[in-house]
């Protein structure tokens, strides 16, 4: 080979790999990517794998649907607000076009300052503290409902509850995990429950405790001792379990327990966990849609990835998550690019219709929070979360005051 | 303020800061012979907990059954750890210790992590959810016996620095370094025998502990943090002091929750260890040195 040769294989080569990387480049341009941050470890591990079942599966069924190559990036939170702050930074660094996550109002509120610092669109799966879509934040974008709206609704469920099963309880203790979530709730409860003419009970304590705790002796003594009639309790998983073993051991059986919207008593761990113990409890909760024709579709991929499971044990959380993913890529296939700036303008255009959730249409305002989320009555019957309320979309009738738990 | 509630928080404050002391006591013992700090204290005590969950999973056998067995595992656990990994540090400076055993601790949360997932595990025995009933009084039978199991081993360990021969010859190792090398014992050995009755006493504390708590890796932290709490409380060294220390800080995370907030607990322990520091800095029945 002579110089003229050599040097002009050498140009070859280099102008096919400078083609062969442009390439690559516009074939990477016609896939989303998006960086999932959940809290797949620490005390909220269980919820942040339920809600990883509806990402997992995302990918598959949005092809199917929108036509949209997805290609998801994952990112453990921990559990832990520091450690999803700088999650969302190395996603973003990795080439994350979209983040989504994070099922936790404090990481939610961090993950949010970083999209909006450098300029990145977050889709929030679950987190519910008004704060976060308060701040005129231009590149985060909310698609579950708000602590007032989950409080509102599940005060309204609560007197649909009274009023279906014929009892007016006079009191109620209220605990609540002191998380930003949980803070937020109180606040919302504060706030509207003397608006509430209607609903006949006061709340005669109210007793905030650590989500971590593991021991909740003290807080279920002093619970107990109220001699309220029936439990609110504004809850997470762990301290769920904690709470309702405590109850049984200090032989506290009150009219019932009833979350006015929080996570944990509808988790499939609760029902593992407890067995009959986790019967009767209440949770007026966002929910899904079990007769959507999404749903069908949904549940046919979770079922394929997870033969083992139900997903009426993961409804909301891969409800939720799989939305959040769904509203980036039809964001995505509408703008028809990864810029920034244009898939959060696509993301304010968002319509979707046919949803898996309860309510209206993902439509984002101007704070980029859809409103009109639909909330259930869920109760566990037959160690199953089982919908109670509202009638039309209920498949059993509730019970309340809950059966004394020997007789369970 | 009801009297039978206050009674009960505080039976249930004393039965949690017992076992709380069994815990702390192995990292008494540790420290108060073989003078170096053991930073992997809860991570330690977490692997006893998975031990007992995984015994009682596969064989059924109930935590208080599977002590003894992991007891002496850990036993051999510990005195090879002592013997292979930190005797050649006794001599070195603190700061190297120091970071042997915060290495130790890493190793064993992300081994543990990896091996058991980042699931919390749990043991479901019969008597877990049951109570004794005293009057208007409720003593949890899971905390009643793992509180027992505490003051048994407490009183084995006592016992056996106070009347053997071999727990005098490590007392003296405690005591005068020097001294026993010139009297002719073999510290070394003796320093590993030491930290094999610590962990011993971690295995048992973690064996108990299980029938409270849901165990994770990263539970190893806390309660590492929870020991040193205690044991300075109570004086870094003195065995009754790991004791009186882990009921002090129960019954006062157990008042403070019931009088104040039950979400200010915790504030509440290291607000006793501060005021400990500041009137009595050996501890309460530590010794001044």
């Amino acid at each position: 080979m002579n110089r003229r040769t050599f040097n002009r294989n050498i140009a070859l080569v280099g102008a096919a790999a400078a083609l062969s990387s442009f390439g690559i480049a516009r074939a990477q341009a016609q896939k989303l990517r998006v960086g999932v941050l959940l809290p797949r470890s620490g005390f909220q591990g269980f919820i942040g794998q339920s809600c990883q079942k509806g990402a997992d599966l995302a990918p598959g069924v949005i092809k199917e649907i929108l036509g949209v190559d997805i290609e998801l990036m994952h990112a453990d939170t921990e559990t832990n607000v520091d450690t999803a702050r700088t999650r969302a930074e190395r996603l973003i660094q990795e080439g994350a076009h979209v983040l989504v996550g994070p099922f936790d109002s404090g990481a939610a509120a961090a993950i949010a300052q970083v999209a909006e610092q450098r300029g990145v669109p977050f889709v929030i799966n679950i987190a519910a503290a008004p704060q976060i879509t308060e701040q005129g934040y231009k590149y985060v974008f909310r698609n579950f409902q708000t602590a007032i709206d989950i409080v509102r609704n599940g005060l309204d469920l609560i007197g649909d509850l009274f009023q279906a099963t014929n009892t007016v309880p006079r009191s109620a203790v209220f605990m609540h995990v002191n998380d930003t979530f949980g803070q937020a709730m109180a606040k919302g409860i504060g706030a509207l429950l003397p608006r509430r003419t209607q609903l006949p009970f006061k709340i005669v304590d109210s007793i905030s405790y650590d989500p971590a705790a593991k021991d909740l002796t003290v807080e279920v003594s002093k619970a107990k001792a109220s001699n309220a009639d029936f439990l609110l309790l504004v809850c997470r998983l762990n301290d769920a379990i904690l709470l309702r073993r405590e109850m049984v051991k200090q032989r506290w059986d009150p009219m019932g327990i009833v979350s006015p919207g929080s996570p944990g008593m509808y988790e499939e761990q609760y029902f593992k966990t407890l067995g009959k113990l986790s019967e009767y409890s209440i949770s007026n909760v966002p929910w899904y849609n079990p007769n959507a024709k999404l749903t069908r579709v949904v549940e046919k991929a979770f079922l394929k990835h997870n033969p083992k499971d139900k997903l009426v044990f993961h409804g909301l959380n891969v409800g939720f998550t799989f939305e959040a993913i769904l509203v980036a890529a039809d964001a995505f296939r509408r703008a028809k690019s990864v810029d920034p700036k244009t898939l959060a303008d696509a993301l304010r255009q968002t319509n979707i219709t046919e949803k898996m959730t309860l309510g209206g249409p993902i439509k984002f305002n101007e704070k980029g929070q859809v409103e009109g989320i639909g909330s259930a009555c869920v109760q566990n019957l037959n160690l199953t979360p089982t919908v109670v309320l509202p009638a039309n979309a209920a498949t059993a009738k509730p019970v309340f005051p809950a059966p004394h738990y020997k007789k369970a | 303020m009801p009297l039978d509630l206050v009674l009960n928080v505080v039976i249930s404050g004393v039965l949690t800061g017992l076992v709380y002391g069994l815990m702390a006591l192995g990292l008494s013992v540790i420290f108060g012979v073989v003078r170096v700090v053991n930073f992997a204290h809860g991570e330690m005590m977490t692997i006893a907990m998975y031990a007992a969950s995984v015994l009682f999973a596969a064989l059924g056998l109930d935590p208080f059954v599977a002590m003894l067995p992991i007891a002496a595992a850990f036993f051999v656990f510990g005195y090879a750890l002592q013997a292979g990994l930190i005797n050649p540090f006794i001599t070195r400076p603190e700061h190297s210790q120091f970071m042997l055993l915060v290495a130790v601790a890493i190793i064993i949360v992300n081994a543990m992590l990896m091996i058991f997932g980042p699931d919390a595990r749990n043991v479901q025995v019969g008597y877990q959810l049951e109570s004794f009933e005293l009057g208007r009084l409720l003593i949890d039978k899971a905390r009643l016996y793992a509180a027992a199991a505490a003051v048994v081993a407490t009183a084995a360990l006592f016992g056996f620095f106070r009347f053997t021969l071999l727990g005098k010859a490590i007392r003296a190792c405690s005591d005068n370094y020097l001294g026993a090398k010139v009297v002719g014992l073999d510290v070394k050995r003796l320093y590993a025998l030491t930290f094999g009755l610590g962990a011993a006493c971690v295995a048992v504390a973690g064996c108990a502990m299980v029938l409270l708590v849901e165990v994770t890796p990263s539970l190893g932290p806390a309660y590492t943090l929870l020991a040193f709490v205690i044991v300075i409380v109570g004086g870094l060294g003195s065995m009754g002091g790991a004791l009186l220390g882990g009921v002090l800080i129960g019954v006062s995370e157990a008042l403070a929750g019931l009088f104040i907030a039950p979400s200010a607990k915790s504030m509440f322990s290291f607000g006793l260890l501060i005021l400990v520091l500041l009137l009595r800095p050996q501890g309460l029945l530590g010794r001044r040195s």
